[in-house]
């Protein structure tokens, strides 16, 4: 089956992106990125240990970067001008990559994104020759305004990052869907593999994941099932699902030929 | 006899005062935190200074730098 996800003219097989947070070390990093299959994966940019021990195992030896895109993010970020640093940093840090993805959070309990400076984010670093991929709150008019702007893919969260609690608001994902020309790839939010599948039923294009794998009991197993959800909801989409009825009364065996009739 | 007093150069590296002796390069500095040949990006008083203006770029007094890598996140 061809049916590549095409983000900013590159073609991946896999629809299921995902974080390389909260593992117990980079084994199960490994293991588990490997299980779902993703080609996509998330890191973030931070502060070397000064005086750290300097055969330390690190993520690049766990995840080489012939292996997999690099997605650097603006994690932990909660202006534009923060975010704008961090990922000039990146793209020096992993020699001019350019795909990378934008967060600005507006508030440290909950973490929803600050639209605002997120959109004067984007216009920079658009700008600056990045290939942008966003989080953003589920509002059609500000994700339609990122598009705009010339970011390559839009991530509206399904509910709140780490909150485990699936997609609290499908229709205004399918109003973003509907609209949208660039990848629309929910970002945040799921839980469990009915979550993505749900997300991918609705036709979103991908979806991004961390916490959903990493925080299962059995990660690398975890990682397993959401692979398979994300492309059994994905078939699902492509298929077309039949319409929902209260009653039909067409049963799926013959009316006709039962015995004593 | 005189004694000859070393300038030194007061750095902050990632938010925490450290002191050198002048003159010294970012290419040296990153030999001295053993941080030669690692995968590393620097911002000098919040500007990128790309890896191959390392062994050029003399550091000043004052000078703020930020030293990064790549780590597991969502």
């Amino acid at each position: 089956m061809n049916d590549p996800l095409l983000i900013a003219g590159r073609e991946y097989h896999s629809r299921l992106l995902v974080g390389t947070g909260k593992y117990k070390d980079f084994t199960e990093t490994r293991e588990a990125v490997l299980a779902s299959g993703a080609q996509i994966v998330t890191v973030a940019v931070r502060r070397v240990n000064i005086g750290q021990n300097a055969n330390e195992p690190n993520l690049l030896d766990a995840l080489p970067m012939k292996e997999f895109t690099y997605l650097p993010n603006t994690a932990g970020c909660y202006s534009a001008d923060e975010a704008i640093r961090t990922l000039r940093l990146a793209r020096e840090l992993l020699d001019g990559h350019d795909l990378v993805k934008l967060e600005v959070l507006g508030d440290q309990t909950t973490l929803f994104p600050n639209m605002p400076e997120t959109l004067k984010a984007a216009e920079v670093l658009v700008k600056d020759g990045f290939k942008v991929m966003v989080y953003c709150s589920d509002d059609p008019i500000q994700a339609k305004m990122l598009e705009d702007i010339g970011c390559v893919a839009v991530m509206p969260l399904a509910s709140l990052i780490g909150s485990g609690m699936g997609i609290l608001n499908p229709w205004n994902l399918k109003l973003i869907i509907e609209q949208s020309k660039v990848p629309v790839i929910v970002d945040a939010g799921v839980g469990t593999a009915s979550d993505a599948a749900i997300a991918m039923e609705l036709g979103c294009d991908g979806v991004l994941m961390n916490t959903a794998i990493a925080k299962a009991n059995d990660p690398v197993l975890m990682a397993s099932a959401m692979k398979k959800a994300i492309e059994a909801g994905r078939e699902a989409f492509r298929a077309g699902r039949m319409p929902r009825k209260l009653y039909a009364a067409t049963p799926s065996s013959p009316t006709t030929g039962l015995i004593g009739s | 006899m005189l004694k000859k007093v070393l300038p030194m150069l007061h750095i902050s590296i990632n938010g925490e005062a450290r002191e050198f002796a002048a003159p010294m390069t970012l290419a040296q500095l990153l030999d001295q935190l053993q941080l030669t040949g690692k995968r590393v990006a620097i911002e000098r008083n919040a500007e990128i200074v790309p890896k191959s203006l390392h062994a050029s770029t003399p550091l000043a007094d004052g000078d703020a730098l930020e030293i990064v890598v790549a780590v597991g996140g969502g």
